[in-house]
């Protein structure tokens, strides 16, 4: 497990904290520093709201490493109301309920681990609000 | 040498600032396994069953996904930047490292870091009362202006063992801050401890062990009745002057007796008791049940609320409602949503989400 | 193209497709240099160009480059490796030609070798999903397929296609494929064998998904005027490299190869020619929508239609535009890194009229284009006859 590398990712993972783009306005998620639309600076950090739509969806049955013991889960491209698109886990729901274009907001969980004596790394994953 | 034999002052612990409840937060997972469940597979008598049903956390939830989000249903409730919250204390037994703390996590999701205290309480299921009691006296000493306490598990329950019916997840989070910009002000507390061996978990044992009918007098009630007394006397209130009372609930049996005993009737309790819907939530049992009592109570209204712990020991509180919580009520999810947010799953499912499966 | 230097494909080879338990990386490069040398009649390249993308992971391999001349009795001589992903192999060439045409050397070995089943499992999985975006994508459980399904889904919905409606592609790479010595699937599959498919990453089944798996290819180009076979010379007429985000969550249009698409117009610019004039292409047709989307990138079919070519048979040996000519990736097998060269080596064989059973007739101009990192890297090389 790569300590370090998640290390420095926790402020995006937890809380969906991002970029705006003081030139332009562009809001920026994951962030990058500089701004892809008019390449001026955009270092200035911006918290996301959470809520977002589905783009498109999928439920995987072929994992990779550190996500064995979840499988089947089913990730999906998520708009962000602010814009961004964002790749996540959806969590709280079974795959015969999500559909294209459904309202969701992010909750922080558990996206993977070094078994049971390595690191827990917490991220960003999306689920229907808990209130409509 | 002899024994000072005097009585104790039996004073309300009150801090000099006065301080109140300023926001707070439940959580309750979405999965539901039935109690007939559990007696169909051990072969118990499923008309006695101690709950309906218990909540389940899901695979990717533990006690800190869990704190994230009561305490941003805290947050979204209080008017307060993270930044000026001076200790996140998250008091659970099911804590996902033995060492590292929950707290940090969750401080830092909240936003809370760098400038904050962090720290993890344990006493068994009135870990997080405590750390409602340390945040009182933190703010009410005037160390800092806000404290975060959290009460949240994730139960464990030995396959085949009483518990299993009842081991729950959820619980609620509660930032502290001074009377006059609370929801509801901290009257008094009080604590009642004694060495009373009822229930525990070893350091490196998975599931907890108890000493079956010794949990229920000596431990479960005997602590609850005489914190709750001793407070009310100290105050010098009488079970009356509550619109409601909140007491530690692992079953739904326990909590109705010791309300009996100490007087207080089946409506005054019937708001916060949640068992029989989710369980026994441990180190959240009794707050959650406070998040549903404030999720409804009205301005003046006196709330008694008594944890217990294993091991063992009670605290108990007074709070009286204020203006401002009619305000906060429905700018988050309420702990009714939560209940009703519900996904029964079967025992299968549950013992793959609880880790009950050894795949190594 | 740019510049004046004419490059030949004077020499190909190419390993049988699949699981070469038995078979080291380097055996398997040597196989495939070995079978390009002999037909190029080369003694000694000026210097090697290794694709490959997966030896640091799996093999935990660096510097196959090195490893590969030492092996193949080329100490000494230059040699690299080129990563990009899934593009690995084209990129290799793309430097090979960058080389020649920078007038430091003549002749290149270009090699794609990819060794797959040096781990089993998750460990392959893993290491594949690393041709994405590894801190946003792959940190999320998105393995290739994944992704693959995320675009196949959100093409199916905007461009109503029907259930099944992509299983054209994979019909038609096994049917081609079981003609092919060297491919990995000779089986036929039929559109009721494609509904049942079990799901990867749903809606992407095990018949959208090419196999990963192991193989080399290798090519010698020479900027000296060779012939392949008698009275044919085969000529690279483009050689272009574009890149696009490695994110899908980054792409301006998630439903179009923005980087296949330029590329692509690059190449018909190079070559003085349109889409018109490609007799056959390989394309990336890791998965159906890819098959579908490079289509529509290299101009074959209007954005969103790409996937009726396969329903209405044009991609066929006898279509409109023969693709996946020798199975493709999907039934020929998809070795990675090595893939780039395989389509070189199979368009090369349609040009020179050696492709026996899988021949298309009358071929001039032939396009080979191939994706790294699901469309972040966009290779196209067009080939031609001479003579």
């Amino acid at each position: 497990m790569q300590v370090p590398r998640n290390w420095r990712l926790q402020k995006q993972r937890y809380s969906l904290i991002g970029e705006v783009c003081e030139h332009c306005g562009v809001k920026l998620f994951p962030p990058r520093d500089v701004c892809p639309e008019c390449s001026h600076g955009a270092q200035t950090l911006y918290q996301f709201t959470g809520m977002g739509n589905i783009h498109s969806f999928s439920q995987v049955f072929d994992p990779p490493n550190g996500h064995i013991e979840n499988t089947p889960f089913i990730v999906a491209l998520i708009q962000l109301e602010e814009g961004p698109m964002v790749t996540a886990q959806l969590t709280d729901i079974d795959i015969e309920h999500v559909e294209i274009g459904m309202e969701v907001e992010m909750v922080t969980r558990k996206m993977s681990d070094d078994g049971t004596e390595g690191m827990i790394i917490y991220g960003y994953k999306f689920r229907p609000p808990i209130v409509d | 040498m002899t024994i000072d034999n005097r009585e104790p002052d039996l004073q309300a612990m009150k801090p000099d600032i006065p301080v109140g409840i300023v926001g707070y937060g439940a959580y309750i997972p979405r999965y539901r396994l039935p109690a007939e469940d559990i007696a169909k597979l051990w072969v118990g008598p499923s008309n006695r069953v101690p709950v309906t049903e218990k909540s389940v956390a899901g695979i990717d939830e533990d006690v800190v996904t869990m704190s994230i989000e009561a305490a941003r249903n805290v947050l979204a409730r209080a008017d307060v930047n993270p930044i000026d919250i001076g200790a996140v204390w998250v008091g659970s037994e099911s804590h996902p490292y033995a060492v590292k703390p929950t707290s940090t996590i969750v401080a830092e999701a909240i936003g809370a870091v760098p400038n904050t205290q962090a720290a993890d309480w344990q006493f068994a299921c009135k870990a997080g009362t405590e750390a409602i009691q340390a945040s009182t006296g933190f703010v009410g000493s005037g160390m800092t202006k806000y404290a975060l306490a959290i009460g949240m598990d994730t139960a464990q329950g030995r396959p085949g063992d009483a518990l299993e019916y009842t081991a729950g997840a959820g619980g609620a989070a509660f930032l502290l801050g001074t009377a006059e910009e609370s929801v509801a002000t901290i009257e008094g507390s009080f604590s009642f401890v004694t060495d009373t061996p009822d229930f525990w978990r070893r350091q490196n044992a998975k599931y907890p062990q108890h000493s079956k009918r010794f949990t229920g007098e000596p431990a479960y009630f005997k602590h609850i009745a005489e914190c709750a007394e001793q407070l009310m006397h100290a105050l010098g209130t009488k079970p009356t002057d509550y619109a409601y009372a909140i007491f530690h609930q692992p079953n739904s049996k326990f909590p109705q007796q010791v309300a009996k005993v100490l007087g207080f009737t089946t409506e005054q309790i019937a708001t916060g008791l949640l068992a029989a819907d989710v369980g026994n939530v441990y180190a959240g049992s009794a707050l959650l049940g406070l998040t549903a009592v404030l999720d409804v109570a009205q301005t003046g209204d006196r709330i008694l609320l008594v944890s217990f712990g294993s091991g063992a020991g009670s605290d108990a509180f007074d709070l009286s409602v204020n203006d401002r919580l009619s305000l906060c009520q429905t700018l988050a999810p309420t702990t009714k949503d939560y209940i009703e947010r519900r996904t029964v799953i079967d025992y299968a499912t549950y013992a793959r989400y609880r880790g009950k499966l050894a795949l190594i | 193209m740019t510049g004046s230097t004419n490059i030949y494909v004077s020499g190909t080879g190419c390993t049988k497709v699949g699981e070469h338990w038995g078979t080291s990386l380097r055996h398997l490069a040597w196989e495939a240099v070995n079978l390009a040398l002999l037909s190029s009649n080369t003694k000694k390249p000026d210097a090697i160009f290794v694709g490959n993308m997966l030896s640091s992971s799996l093999s935990q391999q660096l510097n196959v480059g090195a490893l590969v001349a030492d092996f193949c009795g080329f100490r000494g001589t230059e040699a690299i490796t080129v990563e990009a992903a899934g593009a690995s192999g084209a990129a290799a060439l793309r430097q090979a030609i960058l080389a020649i045409r920078s007038g430091e050397i003549n002749t290149a070995l270009v090699v794609g070798v990819e060794k797959m089943t040096d781990a089993v499992g998750p460990d392959v999985t893993t290491a594949i999903a690393g041709g994405a975006d590894s801190d946003w994508e792959l940190a999320h459980g998105l393995t290739a397929p994944a992704i693959a399904a995320l675009i196949m889904r959100r093409y199916m919905y905007e461009h109503s296609v029907p259930t099944d409606g992509l299983s054209g592609f994979s019909v038609n790479a096994h049917k081609n494929a079981s003609t092919n010595s060297y491919a990995m699937f000779r089986n036929l599959i039929s559109n009721e064998q494609y509904s049942r498919g079990a799901m990867v990453s749903s809606p992407v089944n095990v018949f959208d998904s090419a196999p990963d798996a192991d193989g080399a290819a290798a090519l010698v180009i020479t900027s000296s005027d060779r012939e392949l076979v008698e009275g044919r010379s085969i000529q690279i007429a483009a050689s272009n490299l574009t890149t696009d985000s490695l994110a899908i969550h980054d792409r301006e249009d998630l439903l179009t190869f923005s980087a296949a698409q330029t590329s692509a117009r690059y190449a018909y610019d190079q070559a003085g020619i349109d889409a018109n004039d490609i007799d056959v292409a390989e394309i990336y047709d890791r998965f159906g929508v890819y098959a579908a989307m490079s289509l529509e990138a290299c101009g074959f079919a209007d954005w969103g239609s790409g996937w009726e070519m396969a329903q209405n048979g044009s991609v066929g040996l006898q279509g409109s535009l023969p693709i996946s000519t020798f199975g493709g990736l999907k039934a020929r097998g998809n070795p990675g890194g090595a893939t780039g060269v395989y389509q070189i080596v199979e368009i090369a064989q349609q040009l020179a009229g050696t492709a026996k059973d899988n021949q298309v007739s009358d071929v001039k101009w032939a396009l080979a284009q191939c994706l790294g990192s699901n469309g972040g890297t966009a290779v196209t090389h067009i080939l031609n006859v001479v003579g």
